[in-house]
């Protein structure tokens, strides 16, 4: 048919147009790791994997496996409900291995993070200008940062 | 702080959208507009302004392999770009944008612009040597049917391409004034006005911008202007900017009588920090100066040496004015804060990823390649005759 033998360039395009989705179906077939969408927008393998990393952090209740003294003076306390290791950073390897030493906290750069002045944080929330407030001594020789107001006990 | 005045959310000091992103839709309009002034000739049957319909074509395709580069600059990992192909994300407006970008490129522009140059591709395969004979043997897909009737199937199927490229063309640019007018948190963004205002903006910097390629083209080519052709591109041009400056103002006076929370922040920020880029330079010299203009062409009777410099002053006006526009949405869309209570400063950067330097380089970079698509794909009138002859010949 001459529509064929004329319009036969337009074909030929076409194939061309073909060829390269099919080009692009297999790279993408290739590319595309195979557990992607399986829960949404994403590699859904990411979770196992992410779930496989190593601990870093034990969670409270490991650490009030031992030192259920210090979890009964928090409880009682403004800081009932600031996890352990938001304070002491992640202990997952003292709590495997209790020989190794996790140190204490410097108190003079801890405190302020959460307690400096700030117009960004709640009118109620305890903040002071540690300068003023203290004038250089330790925040620990008058609270005791476990449950930190003065009437709960002072220093420790 | 140096530069800010006010209130600021710490957020929003530094703008995150530079330059680059002021470029894009400028760059995008300019495709936009190119393809609409060939539609004049294909579709809309407007043969004034026929010499330029290849020209208009080869600019568009210069322009638009260049429009996604500023984007790419801007992400900083290009390689990315490739994964809205992949794993494409169908509620995100601006991944989408690799379909539209990719639809315009593949399905609208290169088949419009094979179709019309077949015959030509055809007879070049045959009369050229070496890797030129070898490019040329490739974009003919190996078929040298250039008969009567093949070429009338290339003229309905171009003309059918043509047809759904011009909504095509809405889409492209329609989409960039989407983005920005769907930001819904931002006010100055916010309006859906924004899309048509783009489309008619794109529009206007097209015609300008193959009307002063023609005209330079034809300068350095050494041959004459066909003045018809530029003066019935001046006209369309006049039409489209008057439609595009009334959408504008549109927009503006509804701004103002609407009046809503953000606008005495907005009007202090077009008094203050956008008063020379959006007053004196988009509205009054990129504006109003190039209507009055090619409204005075309209009704007087100039000689053609004068009809030629006041289309010059007026298209170059016109594309500072278009570009001052991008600027003013996309910079000043960023200058205030979002609590109406303070405003912040962009200083553009000289020699860095998003400075100066790599503007200027994109905005040249499509003027190299439509050079090179202008040696490759000759468009005068005249190369054809003669490529029509060598393949008669053949």
């Amino acid at each position: 048919m001459s529509i064929f033998r004329d319009a036969g360039h337009l074909f030929r395009l076409a194939g061309v147009y073909l060829a390269g989705t099919l080009i692009f179906l297999v790279v993408r077939a290739v590319v595309v790791p195979h557990s992607f969408g399986q829960y949404g927008h994403y590699r859904g393998a990411a979770i196992a994997e992410i779930a496989d990393r190593p601990l870093h952090f034990a969670g409270h209740q490991a650490c009030e496996t031992c030192h259920s003294d210090i979890a009964q003076t928090k409880a009682g306390g403004m800081h009932a409900h600031v996890n352990c290791e938001a304070c002491h950073g992640p202990l997952a390897n003292h709590a495997a291995d209790p020989s190794i030493d996790p140190g204490k906290p410097d108190v003079a750069t801890l405190c302020v993070r959460c307690h400096a002045v700030s117009a960004a944080r709640p009118r109620a929330f305890p903040q002071v200008d540690a300068d003023q407030h203290s004038g250089g001594v330790p925040c620990n020789t008058c609270h005791q940062p476990h449950s930190p107001a003065i009437a709960a006990g002072g220093s420790k | 702080m140096p530069g800010v005045d006010g209130f600021m959310y710490p957020n929003e000091i530094s703008l995150y959208w530079s330059v680059l992103i002021v470029l894009y839709p400028y760059i995008t309009g300019l495709v936009a507009g190119a393809f609409i002034l060939a539609s004049l000739v294909r579709v809309f049957r407007v043969e004034a302004v026929g010499p330029t319909y290849r020209l208009a074509l080869l600019t568009a395709l210069a322009f638009l392999l260049v429009a996604p580069l500023p984007l790419q600059l801007h992400l900083g990992h290009p390689e990315r770009s490739f994964e809205m192909y992949l794993t494409p994300h169908r509620t995100s407006a601006m991944a989408m944008f690799g379909f539209v970008y990719l639809w315009y490129l593949m399905a609208v522009l290169t088949v419009e612009i094979w179709l019309d140059y077949r015959a030509d591709i055809v007879a070049l395969s045959q009369s050229t040597r070496g890797w030129r004979r070898l490019f040329y043997r490739i974009l003919t897909l190996g078929s040298s049917n250039v008969s009567e009737r093949a070429l009338h199937i290339d003229e309905r199927v171009g003309w059918f391409i043509t047809l759904i490229g011009i909504p095509s063309a809405f889409l492209l640019h329609g989409y960039v004034g989407f983005i920005f007018g769907s930001i819904k948190a931002n006010p100055w963004w916010s309006s859906p006005l924004m899309p048509v205002v783009f489309i008619f903006s794109a529009m206007v910097s097209g015609i300008a911008a193959v009307m002063l390629l023609y005209m330079a083209a034809s300068r350095l080519r050494r041959q004459p202007i066909d003045m018809r052709c530029v003066d019935t591109t001046a006209q369309y041009l006049l039409y489209t900017f008057i439609v595009d400056f009334s959408l504008e103002m549109l927009d503006l006076i509804h701004r103002i009588y609407e009046a809503d929370e953000s606008f005495r922040s907005l009007n202090f920020m077009v008094h203050t920090k956008l008063w020379f880029s959006q007053v004196i330079v988009q509205i009054c010299f990129g504006t109003l100066v190039p209507i009055l203009l090619l409204a005075f062409v309209q009704v007087t009777k100039l000689s053609t040496a004068v009809r030629k410099r006041l289309y010059v002053i007026s298209g170059s006006l016109t594309l500072i004015g278009i570009f001052a526009m991008r600027w003013n949405v996309v910079i000043g869309g960023q200058l205030f804060s979002k609590s109406f209570l303070g405003y912040t400063t962009y200083k553009m950067a000289l020699a860095t990823r998003e400075g100066l330097l790599v503007s200027i380089g994109l905005t040249i970079l499509p003027l190299f390649i439509l050079a090179v698509l202008v040696k490759l794909l000759p468009p005068w009138p005249k190369e054809q005759h003669v490529l029509q002859a060598a393949a008669g010949g053949d």
